[in-house]
């Protein structure tokens, strides 16, 4: 019995944070390797609608990406707030659109091409005209493997 | 001089955790975790003048007609339809087989015209589109787990061509027009 007695006398030892860091590091690694940086400032509303028979982007690195929809509320004493469509990271027409894929596709190694995926992301309240005429380009660029942005609901 | 006697004294590494920390918090703030989701539709190429005639062969009873007029109302075979029917609609059109008349044929004629006004909302777009390929993905898990015991989804790459030889997911949109309305 006194075996056992012995130590509750002593104080309770201070818990070792000598692993603390090697704990922080474990997650900061995780959060460096899983982020991505945003390349473009969207300049143009995104309130994206809602399916359910949606499928995920693969290959991110094969995307090229329209947005659409009208300007921020920011930009709206500049550009109006009449939907407009953004490429990268200016305002852009849709005539502009099969020199941006064709852009695209030049920085891409030519066996990816046909894997390459125009993703529109259009804001819920944008007229189907607007998207209409995008989706015409790009069948004039001949883009046509197309990607509905839509938000996941059940 | 003296002290280096007594051998390299250890750097304090009790910062070390803050530092970390810090960085760790940085890149928390900055990640962005979206994954980009999407409904996945092909284009047809442009058309090209010869191609045309082909499509006056289809009979019109093999053609779901989808209408959306600029105030986002359907009408889905000359009647005005709600959104939350077109599922059903669709998936009787489609798997009709022949017994009504005047629909379609069989799954592999049956093919879906979908047709919208340039004052059409996206969101509703997205809606209908969303609609027909559910009505297509609730006909093909039906099928499948009749002949495989599965879902479609589960099936694998071999199994799951069969399912779409049967059930082939014919969504054609016709060239834009003004309708108005």
């Amino acid at each position: 019995m006194s075996k056992f007695k012995k130590d509750t006398g002593k104080d309770t030892p201070g818990i070792s944070t000598a692993s603390l860091p090697d704990i922080v590091f474990m997650l900061l690694f995780f959060f460096m390797v899983t982020t991505v940086m945003r390349e473009t400032t969207i300049m143009v509303k995104q309130t994206m609608p809602e399916a359910t028979e949606i499928k995920k982007l693969e290959k991110k690195s094969l995307v090229s990406y329209i947005y659409v929809g009208s300007p921020v509320e920011r930009m709206q004493g500049t550009y109006g707030n009449k939907a407009r469509i953004q490429l990268n990271d200016a305002f852009a027409n849709v005539e502009d659109i099969p020199q941006y894929i064709n852009a695209e596709r030049a920085e891409r190694d030519e066996k990816e091409i046909p894997f390459m995926t125009a993703s529109i992301k259009a804001d819920k309240d944008t007229k189907m005209g607007l998207v209409t005429d995008v989706k015409q380009e790009l069948r004039k660029a001949n883009a046509l493997k197309i990607n509905y942005s839509t938000r996941k609901t059940n | 001089m003296a002290r280096r006697s007594k051998g390299a004294s250890e750097i304090n590494a009790g910062s070390m955790a803050d530092i970390a920390f810090l960085l760790l918090i940085f890149f928390l703030v900055t990640t962005t975790m979206d994954v980009d989701t999407g409904i996945a539709r092909k284009l047809p190429p442009l058309p090209e003048e010869e191609i045309e005639q082909e499509d006056s062969q289809i009979k019109a009873k093999n053609i779901y007609v989808v209408l959306i007029n600029s105030q986002n109302q359907l009408l889905v075979e000359g009647q005005y339809m709600d959104i939350s029917a077109l599922r059903a609609g669709a998936k009787a059109f489609i798997n009709n087989k022949g017994r009504d008349p005047e629909s379609s044929d069989n799954p592999q004629k049956a093919i879906v015209s979908l047709q919208n006004d340039r004052g059409t909302s996206y969101e509703m777009y997205i809606k209908v589109q969303n609609e027909l390929a559910a009505a297509y993905r609730e006909l093909r898990d039906n099928r499948s787990l009749i002949k495989f015991g599965k879902k479609f989804s589960d099936l694998n790459k071999a199994k799951q061509k069969e399912i779409r030889k049967e059930y082939p997911q014919k969504i054609s949109e016709a060239e834009p027009k003004n309708i108005g309305g």
